[in-house]
Formats: C-alpha cells, sequence, structure tokens
C-alpha cells in the first residue's frame, strides 16, 4: 500500500524548545493511525506542520508524493487532509448548517459575480452545499441540529459539528486531534463507532489520543512522542510492551 | 397604526409598494415641509448610505479595522474630475468614467491590502490610517510640476451627468414638474443606492459572505478549513474600494468641485460610526446609521438660531454642540446598545453571548474532571 501521508525527519523550534526532533512516520491509506504521549510531547505541534499551520524548521512532509511542508492550509486541505482541534474552533456565532457549508468552500467555485447574479450555476451550487452540509449533519449525528448556533451546542456535539465541518472538505485523510477528550465512556463508544464508520466511508484516520484503551482498541497501527522525538511505532499490542514507552507514560524504569 | 403594522406584516408586496412610494415621493415632500436644503441633505444621505455599505462590506462581514477607508472615495472622485472637466480638457461620459473610477479604487484597494493583510485588529488599522492621510496628502500637493490635482485649490466646473440628453445639473421641466438638480440626483442615487443594497444582501448570503464571515470569527480556523485567507480579505479591500470609489464619482458629479479637504480622516472615522451606531454586519442597520449621521448634524445646525431666538445670543456653538452630542451619542450607544441600533443575528450573538459561553466553559470543565 502507498503511504498517504509521510513525515520525514521532521523538526519544530520554538525558540531554544525542540518541540518536535527528527520525526519521521507514515501513514497508510485506509488505516486508522494513533498518536499518543504525555502531554508536551508535541502531537498537536506534528498536527499543525503537517497542516500548514506552522512552518517547520526542517524536515520534509509528503502528502500523495507531494512536498506540503509550508504550504498554505488551504492547498493542504485541497489535496484531501482536513483536521480537527484539541481545544474547538468553531465559527461559534454561525450556525451548525453554516459552520459545515464553510467545509464546502474549497469544493465550490460561486465567486463574485455568481454570488450576486444568482445564475443557474451559483443557484446549484449553494443548493447542493446545503443538501451536502445537512447529509454530513445526519451522518455525525447531529440531524435536525442544522439552525441550532454552534456555540450553543453541546461539547460532544461540538466536536461532532467540528468533524461534519471538516468532512465537508472531501478528505482522504482526517486528522482528529484528541477528540473524545472530556468524554464519558458512552460517549467515548459511541465516538468510536463513528471512527469505523468513517474508516468504512474510505478515509484514513490520524488520531491524538490519550485514552490508551480507546486508542489500542481502534487503531490499525501507533506512533508514540515523547519530549519530540518519537520513541515507539507499530502494532497496539507491540507498542504496548515496548519499554521506552511504558517508562515514559509511568516515569519509572523500565520492567 | 397597530392595525396597519400587523396589515403589512401580512403583505410584504404592499409594504414594498408604499416604501416605493415614499421613497419616490420624498424629495418633493421634504422640499414642501422642511425646505429646498434637505432635498441636497436626502442627496448625501444616499451617498453616505452607499459608503457606509461598501465600507460595511470590509469590517462589517469580514472583520478588518480599515480607518482609510475615504481615500476610496477620494480616488473615485479625482478620478472622474480628471476623466469629466476642463480641468484636462477631457469629457468622458459618466457611464464610462464611473466603472473606470470603481476599477481604480478596487485595484487601489488590492494594492494596500496585498502588503498589509498579515496584519491584524490595531495594526491594520493604523497603516490604513496612514494610507488615508498619503492620499489626501498627495492629492493636496500634486499640483507641481504638473499640475496634476490642482493642490488644495481643488478642481473646479466638473461635468454633471448626463443621461440621453438629460442634463441632472439642470433644472428641467418633465410631465409639467419642475425638477431641481437636488431632485434629478436623488433619483439617480437612489437607483445606485439601492443596486448597492442589492449587491450587499446577495453577497452576504453566499459562499463568499460565509468565508468572510468565517475569518471574521476564526481565521485559523477558517485557513483550517480551506479558505485562503489572503485571497479573501483582498476581495473584501476590493469589493468595499469599489463602492467608495463609485460613491467618489457621483460625489464628484453632483458637487461640480472636489478639493482634498472633503476627503480628510474626520470622514473616514463618521462612515465608520455610521456602521457602528446602526449595526455592523447588517444592511437595515447601517443605512439606518448613515441616515441618523447625516441628518442629525444638519438639524443641530438649527440649535444655533433657536438660540438666538431663545437666549437673545448663541451660548454654545453649533458646531461645538453637534460634536457633543455626537460623542455623547456614541457613548451612550457602547453602554447601552453596543451591537447597534439595528444589530445583525450574529453581531447581537456575539454580545450577548458572553454568559452563555462562561456557563458552557464551566459546564465542560466539569465534563473533563468527571
Ligand atoms: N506556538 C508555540 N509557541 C511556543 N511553544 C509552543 C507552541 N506550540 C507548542 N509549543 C510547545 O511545544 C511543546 C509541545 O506542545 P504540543 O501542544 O504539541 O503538545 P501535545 O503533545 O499536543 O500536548 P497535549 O497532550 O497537552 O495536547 C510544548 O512544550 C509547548 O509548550
Ligand atoms: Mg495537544
Amino acid at each position: 500500500m502507498a503511504a498517504l501521508l509521510s513525515v520525514d525527519r521532521v523538526s519544530k523550534r520554538f525558540g531554544g524548545l525542540a518541540a518536535l526532533e527528527d520525526v519521521s512516520l507514515s501513514v497508510m491509506a485506509g488505516e486508522i493511525y494513533g498518536l499518543i504521549g504525555p502531554n508536551g510531547a508535541g502531537k498537536t505541534t506534528l498536527f499543525n506542520c503537517m497542516t500548514g499551520l506552522y512552518t517547520v524548521s526542517s524536515g520534509a512532509i509528503r502528502l500523495l508524493g507531494q512536498p506540503v511542508q509550508n504550504s498554505k492550509p488551504h492547498r493542504i486541505v485541497e489535496l484531501g487532509f482536513a483536521r480537527t482541534f484539541q481545544n474547538i474552533r468553531l465559527f461559534s456565532n454561525m450556525t451548525a448548517l453554516e459552520n459545515v457549508m464553510v467545509g464546502r468552500h474549497i469544493r465550490t467555485r460561486t465567486g463574485v459575480v455568481g454570488a450576486v447574479l444568482r445564475g443557474p450555476f451559483s443557484c446549484a451550487e449553494e443548493q447542493a452545499s446545503r443538501q451536502r452540509a445537512r447529509e454530513l449533519l445526519g451522518f455525525v449525528g447531529l440531524a435536525g441540529k442544522g439552525q441550532a448556533l454552534a456555540g450553543h451546542l453541546s461539547y460532544g456535539a461540538q466536536r461532532r459539528l467540528e468533524i461534519a465541518r471538516a468532512l465537508a472538505t472531501e478528505p482522504k485523510l482526517l486528522a482528529l486531534d484528541e477528540p473524545v477528550a472530556g468524554m464519558n465512556p458512552s460517549e467515548r463508544r459511541e465516538m468510536g463507532d463513528l471512527f469505523r464508520k468513517l474508516r468504512d466511508a474510505g478515509i484514513t484516520l490520524l488520531l491524538i489520543e490519550h485514552d490508551v484503551k480507546l486508542v489500542m482498541g481502534l487503531c490499525d497501527r501507533v506512533a508514540v512522542l515523547d519530549y519530540g522525538r518519537k520513541i515507539a511505532e507499530g502494532t497496539p499490542e507491540v507498542v504496548q510492551r515496548d519499554a521506552a514507552v511504558i517508562e515514559a507514560y509511568l516515569g519509572g524504569e523500565p520492567a | 397604526m397597530t392595525a396597519l403594522v400587523a396589515r403589512l406584516r401580512r403583505n410584504p408586496l404592499l409594504a414594498y409598494g408604499l416604501l416605493a412610494v415614499l421613497l419616490l415621493l420624498l424629495p418633493f415632500l421634504v422640499g414642501a415641509g422642511l425646505g429646498r436644503g434637505w432635498v441636497r441633505v436626502l442627496d448625501f444621505v444616499l451617498l453616505y448610505s452607499m459608503l457606509a455599505l461598501g465600507l460595511n462590506i470590509v469590517v462589517g462581514y469580514a472583520g478588518l479595522l480599515d480607518l482609510g477607508y475615504i481615500a476610496f472615495y477620494a480616488l473615485g472622485a479625482y478620478l472622474f474630475a480628471w476623466l469629466s472637466s476642463p480641468h484636462f480638457g477631457i469629457h468622458l461620459p459618466f457611464w464610462l468614467v464611473l466603472p473606470t473610477g470603481a476599477a481604480l479604487a478596487g485595484l487601489f484597494g488590492v494594492l494596500l491590502g496585498a502588503p498589509t493583510l498579515r496584519l491584524r485588529g490595531d495594526y491594520l488599522a493604523i497603516v490604513t490610517l496612514g494610507f488615508g492621510e498619503i492620499i489626501r496628502i498627495f492629492m493636496n500637493n500634486l499640483d507641481a510640476p504638473i499640475n496634476v490635482t490642482n493642490g488644495p485649490q481643488g478642481i473646479n466646473l466638473i461635468d454633471p451627468i448626463r443621461i440621453a440628453g438629460l442634463s441632472l445639473g439642470q433644472t428641467t421641466q418633465l410631465a409639467g414638474i419642475t425638477f431641481s438638480p437636488p431632485h434629478l440626483y436623488y433619483y439617480f442615487f437612489l437607483a445606485m443606492t439601492l443596486a448597492t443594497v442589492f449587491v450587499a444582501l446577495r453577497l452576504q448570503d453566499s459562499r463568499i459572505g460565509r468565508a468572510w464571515a468565517a475569518i471574521r470569527e476564526d481565521e485559523v480556523a477558517a485557513a483550517a478549513m480551506g479558505i485562503n485567507t489572503r485571497n479573501i480579505k483582498l476581495l473584501a479591500f476590493a469589493m468595499g474600494a469599489m463602492f467608495g470609489g463609485l460613491a467618489g464619482g457621483l460625489f464628484a458629479a453632483f458637487q461640480g468641485f472636489i478639493s482634498p479637504e472633503s476627503f480628510n480622516l474626520m470622514e473616514s472615522i463618521m462612515i465608520l460610526c455610521m456602521i457602528v451606531l446602526g449595526g455592523m454586519g447588517n444592511v437595515p442597520g447601517v443605512l439606518l446609521g448613515a441616515f441618523l449621521l447625516t441628518v442629525l448634524p444638519e438639524a443641530l445646525r438649527y440649535v444655533g438660531d433657536w438660540q438666538r431666538a431663545v437666549l437673545g445670543n448663541v451660548v454654545v456653538d453649533p458646531n461645538d454642540l453637534r460634536m457633543l452630542l455626537f460623542g455623547l451619542a456614541m457613548v451612550m450607544m457602547m453602554l447601552y446598545r453596543p451591537a447597534g441600533l439595528i444589530p445583525s443575528r450574529q453581531r447581537r450573538r456575539e454580545f450577548d453571548a458572553d454568559d452563555g459561553v462562561a456557563e458552557q466553559e464551566q459546564a465542560s470543565l466539569y465534563d473533563a474532571g468527571a
């Protein structure tokens, strides 16, 4: 299988702090890839580098074979890589439906002239966007919530809405930053089901998660970051037994 | 009265019909009731409405604070003067000059935007403020070595707008009714303003309008959702500038005379105040703001006469009083209706949201702890 995303010796420094050091990994099409590590390990920083929000200090990132390190975020979305945020970043004063429709921006073409004249093309496109947005709300379990303000939705619903918005960009690869943080066990199970549904729909998932049990049950492969370095990678069973991982998580000597 | 309102609510067509008749008769009603001078004020209400709607695209829709907006108005006005006055001896028709002025202003919008749009908030405001002043200073000083702008004296004898042989600058008899130039310009400006309102409303409710709203709410998230933030901001700047340039051309033709004085910082601030007062981002609010802030200062001119009549002499100079009341009004607004007189749906939420958000954050903290 071809690598959908490959990260090659990426480093990211903030002044004197090395948030990422020589991190390499590759995500295969169709898998659920987990990224775990203690707080401050650099997981979110890696997401930000991959999605164009941060420029990398060195190293290369390839998406579908194309170099994308230091590309603009919208270029990366266009290539088929969407994400959600650890601290939810919805457009909170827009409705849920409008939030998802913003995600359609990159896949639609209507410009100023079309928006003003509303010719047949623009009308059809707008209609299709709206329709697709409704379907996606249904897909993530928010059917009927379209007219609610994003900021007024419950915490779990906001996490789902972020996923719907990202899905609207038609990603091949979807990166989720702690999507079940702050949820109770039954909500977590439901989210796990949603992730499997996404994989079955042909979307590759890259998942940051603290909940080791969820990660181990869900992911095909897992990478572990600690102090900006990748200390282990492999199937959940292998990683779980890795001495360096046990040390990073338990802070003790390997058994 | 309430019965009438209820009826109009049920029948929007009737409401629009009444509004149309009112708008058509307005200059005559105002002229008969308040005097000739007020028809001119009406014309300015329409001009400022166009300006405010244009700036509203930049500030209200896209959330970019532009304090140099008047520069685009100036560019449109000067271009009209150059291409339609004895200054260079060129007399092109208005339907050629107005779009050219709008395009020139739009181009300058992009030229200003391209290097500055990485700036945010206060910084952007300061750079645009500087741009506005630079344009004004250029206009003031470009009379030598080649006389381009005629310096502080300004450009005179600008051609009025002529539509099919009818000059809007001359009193005309039509079907037995006398139309003075302010009347004629009123109808022309009304048509332009309605077109501007149409464009503003359509843009707001479109793919482009949603993208503007998204970058206003959260620029990082907007970029991460595939919006080319630089281009979409430039588009807002260009669109706003085009309306500014168009209004500038209309102003030049209407006045017949322009000078750099008309394009100072106070004007930029005034237009911004119209938006803030009326309700940022909301078209009816912006129109109300433009109306109030054009009409009230005129009305306050009468306070001088009134003082002389009642108190025997002028105690407070009407000009000072205007600024005083204006300042007071703005402070009251910020205290009692910070989202504007007719806020947009979205703005109102932003200003009301505080409690809700705080509560929710609390709730989510609970979740996280559990
Ligand atoms: N913009 C920034 N400027 C400076 N330092 C940063 C910045 N972003 C992240 N860091 C630092 O980089 C390190 C890695 O942070 P990061 O957010 O990537 O960790 P994380 O693995 O996502 O942790 P968590 O599980 O808490 O989300 C931290 O020490 C953090 O303080
Ligand atoms: Mg993180």
